[in-house]
């Protein structure tokens, strides 16, 4: 595979908190466009991992090559200026800000205003403010929650709080949008239009990495997936095969499968 | 829905209000001269406060981050324009030279305190900013010895008044036929600032900077996620917050003449800290209220306390002294029992307090 077409490259990445090896050696690869779903049972160093991509953990060994370029991701805001923007598994929204301000903070990033900007409210500045809460007001219609745009994010349902977050991450202008279980807790109709949602982001042109419980919308959703068990990759394919695969079965089920 | 929020107040909507409030800051100074010179100092070191608390809540009601030391910046203010502009050093600068120079003294006080402090939060940063607080009154204690820079306990005299050419503030002059004295020269001079400080919070309440503040006080995790560098955003609060601290202790020492190390205790930092929580922390005209009570509280206990009891008693009871801490403090507990989020609080902040569950 030509270099232009991998976006990520996680090369033997190992992580362990005391005696406990969370992350044992992970390579993987991510293409450019592709959905990628990361699953796995609970425990098994998922989140671990993301927290290593973005900067949130220091990973022991290993490293990641993003974009061409080696990640070194000693602090989470230099992940996201490289173009890497997440969504936590337990929601971590401003609160006691509202929806749009939410959106306005993730474009803290590609903006410039500074302290002397901010007191003089120059001509620069008040184009740049218009531009943030315009283009907060776009990603709100664009995850379909903009009539909320007022209220507060602690007052969001929880659905609607998930996908703030995914316009969040998406105002920093990402690469590669990390989704950490954006269904947990979700029925039936919303997890429908989150996969509808998150097909549209894709289809934008930003690189989604999966990850989820919910195998039936893993399958449904990502062009590969790779399986996590006790902090190694124990699978790496197209949906269909890793359904089969006797050892994610074991993982998943505990013992072996006759 | 009841959570929307109420953006700010345009001027034009309350222009009465604002015309009102701006006769009542240009009649207190002549009210209060009536009962005295003393009372025109009150309301000066009242607007001084209000300046101080407004610094101070740039780091604790934007950035959450609380500061229990903020008077050491006020003391390094007070102290760069004492040295400065006294016979100490022989040195007589004008005012608006040292000004700026107390203020960028302070802001790198700031940036000292703040850099090795980053990665603390709530109750383990009060602690180290405590002790930044003590330690920078404790300098000022001791640096007589072996070269004498600070004069020690004794403080610094004769510390030169701010003077504008032949416009001194020191004495009583007549402007545009009104005859000003000293004091009353201060309070025009201090509310000017204190309107330059309210223009500042406000339009950094609302800005990209404001609005990173905020989210590294909701959750600092998530801002780091959304690309926001909370180490330089962080240290920004605290320059920013030490600054103003430090222009004010620059007036301070102007107008008072003298300054001390006794005049920067802790006991100080509480009470600015105090203002802010007590007002309605983060929210504008609540922490002008809080400062403004809590410095004309004790003084109109102290003159009010004996004649009442005069009155009520025909003789002095309890010493006015230790009842007016006494009511101060009773105060303050009841204010915060009954009104945790302050007297005057942003409805976010009511908000935040009343639902703490979730």
């Amino acid at each position: 595979m030509s270099e232009k077409q991998l976006l990520l490259e996680a090369h033997d990445v190992a992580k362990h908190f005391g005696g406990v090896k969370a992350l044992h050696d992970v390579s993987l690869t991510i293409r450019r466009g592709e959905i990628y779903g990361l699953i796995g049972p609970n425990g098994a160093g998922k989140t671990t991992f993301f927290n290593c991509l973005t900067g949130l953990y220091k990973n022991e060994s290993g490293h990641f090559i993003f974009d061409g370029v080696r990640l070194e991701a000693d602090a989470p805001h230099k992940a996201a200026e490289v173009g890497i923007a997440r969504t936590f598994q337990n929601i971590r929204l401003f609160g006691n800000m509202t929806a749009i301000e939410n959106v306005m903070v993730g474009r803290h990033l590609r903006t410039h205003a500074g302290v002397v900007g901010a007191i003089t409210r120059n001509a620069a500045t008040r184009r740049e403010e218009a531009a943030i809460s315009r283009r907060a007001d776009e990603l709100l219609h664009y995850v379909g929650i903009h009539e909320r745009a007022h209220d507060y994010a602690k007052h969001l349902s929880y659905g609607d709080q998930r996908r703030l977050e995914i316009a969040r991450a998406l105002a920093t202008e990402p690469k590669l949008l990390a989704l950490d279980e954006p269904a947990a807790g979700m029925n039936g109709t919303e997890t429908e239009a989150l996969r509808l949602l998150v097909e549209g982001i894709c289809r934008d042109g930003v690189t989604v990495l999966l990850i989820e419980h919910d195998v039936k919308l893993v399958m449904g959703l990502c062009g590969r997936v790779a399986v996590l068990d006790y902090g190694e990759k124990i699978c790496e394919d197209v949906p269909a095969v890793v359904q089969k695969d006797p050892r994610v079965i074991e993982a998943y089920l505990g013992g072996s499968v006759a | 829905m009841n959570g929307r929020v109420r953006k700010s107040v345009p001027w034009q909507r309350h222009w009465l209000g604002f015309l009102l409030l701006a006769a009542v800051l240009l009649a207190v100074p002549f009210v209060a001269a009536l009962a005295g010179q003393a009372w025109v100092r009150i309301a000066n070191f009242a607007i001084l406060y209000v300046f101080l608390a407004l610094g101070l809540n740039i780091v604790v009601g934007y950035a959450g981050l609380l500061d229990l030391g903020y008077v050491a910046f006020y003391a390094v203010g007070a102290y760069t324009y004492a040295l400065l502009a006294s016979p100490h050093f022989g040195i007589h600068l004008p005012f608006w030279v040292i000004l700026p120079i107390g203020a960028g003294f302070a802001c790198m006080f700031g940036v000292l305190l703040g850099a090795p402090t980053l990665k603390l939060r709530g109750d383990y940063l009060a602690i180290v900013t405590l002790g930044f607080g003590e330690i920078v009154r404790i300098f000022m204690n001791n640096l007589n010895a072996p070269i004498n820079v600070t004069n020690g306990a004794q403080g610094i005299t004769l510390i030169d008044p701010i003077r504008m050419g032949d416009f001194s503030f020191a004495q009583t002059s007549t402007v545009l036929g009104v005859t000003l004295s000293g004091p009353q020269k201060y309070y025009f001079l201090l509310v000017a600032l204190a309107l330059l400080v309210i223009l500042v919070n406000i339009r950094l309440q609302d800005s990209r900077i404001g609005r990173a503040w905020q989210a590294i006080r909701e959750d600092e995790v998530a801002a780091k996620a959304c690309g926001i560098n909370t180490r330089n955003i962080k240290l920004l609060a605290f320059a920013m917050g030490a600054s103003f601290g430090g222009v004010a202790g620059g007036v301070f020492s102007a107008m008072q003449g003298f300054v001390s190390p006794e005049s920067f205790s802790l006991m100080e930092s509480i009470t600015i800290l105090a203002m802010v929580v007590l007002g309605g922390m983060g929210h504008i005209p609540g922490v002008i209220l809080g400062a403004v009570l809590l410095t004309g509280l004790p003084e109109a206990l102290r003159y009010g306390i004996e004649p009442l009891q005069r009155a009520l008693f025909g003789r002095m009871i309890i010493d006015p002294e230790s009842l007016r801490m006494l009511v101060f403090g009773l105060a303050l507990v009841l204010v915060m029992r009954f009104r945790p989020a302050g007297l005057w609080p942003s409805s976010q902040r009511r908000r935040e307090l009343s639902e703490s569950t979730d």
